[in-house]
């Protein structure tokens, strides 16, 4: 019966999409833990919104607004983070609260019924089309491709920044360029999870493979793979239960990791005792 | 701005600040600071907290822009003196739980500046990382998890890595802060065993390992209060503490 299922197009598409969404997830992912841009990238997620929006008004396709403008708050968020003058969780904060404004005031402003925002926001991975897909796997090569070929490099970065720029490697690029990866994870997200449920797909794959993988490569590989079969799982289960696959993924995912953790925190518990 | 070459004396100077002030926003960390280390030589910071000692430090890395003053690192600008020196930060500032293995950390310290595509460490760099962590005596560590280490051993492992950056300038942030007695001690004979080859610039609260270990010793209050020999005197204590050295002796000396 489940396998008829993949005889139709839009299951079919659903199946990609989650797989080059775990994909960008299980990558970036273990970046953002790692650098404590988890609060950063819900900023640049939020204010793509304000794309959605703009896309809609102006008639062009909303997602390429939303990777317009998460570019540029990423871009803006990553200046002022590295100025310091402002404490950057104020601009963080205020960038996402703006987008999100943006976005309802230039929804507002179109003429005619308004369009249904909720995809965006909450994800539809079973609308998910031919074309959407294409515009995915473009994106998804894009993070992987610069993620691998400066493997070296990123590994440096993330375990110590300060001594990485001492010896004279690009490490204010390698940030800008981070963020806008963070951007093009973030489109590629939008049409799986939606723009408000994007962070948990961020977090809970990777968190589950930081307790388990012993090495960067094994990290990124292993929340590739919890993350899909988070999205399987969700996907299977909005079917059942005919609710929204977004946030059937995101709550599996949240449950799945409170699951591992008190499993590991019991187990540690127990090696105490019998020590 | 001339570097060194307006003759002899820039030189011998592994690094020459001249009249250094850095302020955070409107504060100032350090002030009118001058003070040149000779190629060589074995500096100690020591000075209470918020005496500017990491500051100083920083600002030779080129991490902090001075308001006004020089520095100068073997004649070129801080920042731009990559390759020239070998960092060791304070343990506290990294990650612990980072899945990397000491090998590997040591091998970042083999970088180059420019990016090369799909860069990978070849069998040589594996070698040369080895040979690093046997000088630091860590060898058989050498596939651990660093999240296995004990704070002595990854102290050595950041300086293994410093070491890979083949620096002729190695600069310390308080080597033995997390570290136990004897792993201290066997840090201690580890830099003057290096100091043979290079200058050493170390911030340390050891006032112990200040007399018996450092070539030169500089006393930093947001000032330099003092720089010269070893021998601190009551006056100097005094105006590093606020209070004359006998305390300090008789007091725990490591904890100030």
């Amino acid at each position: 019966m489940l396998l008829s299922l993949f005889q139709y197009q839009f299951v079919q598409n659903a199946v990609i999409a989650s797989i080059f969404a775990s994909i960008v997830c299980g990558i970036i992912g273990v970046i953002i833990v790692e650098k404590r841009l988890i609060m950063m990238s819900g900023g640049i997620a939020h204010t793509s919104y304000g794309g959605v929006g703009m896309g809609y008004f102006f008639g062009f396709e909303p997602i390429i607004g939303a990777l317009f403008i998460s570019v540029l708050a990423a871009l803006g968020i990553g200046y002022i983070k590295r100025r310091g003058g402002t404490r950057s969780d104020v601009v963080i904060g205020l960038f996402w609260s703006l987008g999100m404004a943006l976005g309802i005031l230039f929804i507002a402003m179109m003429p005619g019924y308004p369009p249904d925002l909720t995809s965006y926001l909450f994800g539809s991975i079973l609308s998910v089309t031919r074309g959407d897909i294409y515009f995915m796997a473009a994106f998804t090569f894009i993070v992987v491709l610069v993620i691998t070929i400066l493997f070296s490099y990123w590994e440096a970065y993330m375990f110590d920044e300060e001594f990485a720029s001492i010896i004279g490697i690009k490490t204010a690029f390698m940030e800008y360029l981070l963020f806008v990866l963070i951007a093009m994870s973030v489109v590629v997200l939008i049409r799986v999870v939606g723009i408000i449920l994007i962070l948990a797909l961020f977090t809970a794959p990777t968190a589950i493979a930081g307790l388990l993988a012993k090495n960067l490569k094994l990290r990124m590989v292993l929340s590739i793979m919890i993350g899909s079969l988070f999205c399987f799982a969700g996907l299977w289960l909005s079917y059942v239960l005919n609710v929204a696959s977004g946030a059937a993924i995101v709550i599996l995912s949240a449950i799945g990791y409170l699951f591992v953790y008190i499993t590991f925190l019991i187990k540690s518990k127990l090696r105490n005792e019998i020590n | 701005m001339i570097y060194a070459t307006n003759g002899s004396g820039d030189c011998k100077n592994a690094v020459s600040i001249k009249n250094l002030t850095v302020k955070y926003r409107e504060t100032p960390a350090i002030a009118g600071v001058s003070l040149d280390v000779l190629e060589g030589d074995y500096l100690g910071i020591i000075g209470p907290n918020g005496g500017g000692k990491t500051t100083l430090l920083k600002a030779i890395l080129g991490l902090v822009t001075p308001s006004c003053g020089k520095i100068s690192v073997y004649g070129r600008k801080p920042g731009k003196s990559e390759k020239l020196i070998g960092y060791v930060p304070q343990i506290s500032a990294l990650d612990k739980a980072f899945p990397i293995t000491v090998r590997q950390v040591v091998q970042t310290g083999m970088l180059k500046p420019n990016f090369t595509l799909f860069h990978q460490y070849t069998q040589k760099d594996k070698e040369k990382a080895d040979e690093y962590l046997k000088r630091v005596g860590i060898y058989k560590l050498k596939d651990r998890m660093i999240s296995q280490l004990s704070g002595g051993e990854f102290q050595k492992m950041l300086i293994a890595r410093a070491l890979a950056v083949e620096p002729k300038l190695l600069l310390l942030d308080e080597p033995t802060a997390s570290v136990d007695a004897s792993s201290a001690e066997q840090i201690f004979s580890l830099l003057s065993e290096l100091n043979q080859s290079m200058t050493i610039i170390m911030v340390t609260h050891d006032l112990l390992a200040v007399s018996s270990q450092v070539k030169t010793l500089a006393c930093m209050n947001g000032r330099l209060v003092y720089h010269g020999g070893t021998q601190l005197n009551e006056e100097i204590a005094k105006a590093l503490y606020g209070y004359p050295l006998d305390l300090l002796k008789h007091g725990g000396m490591q904890g100030i």
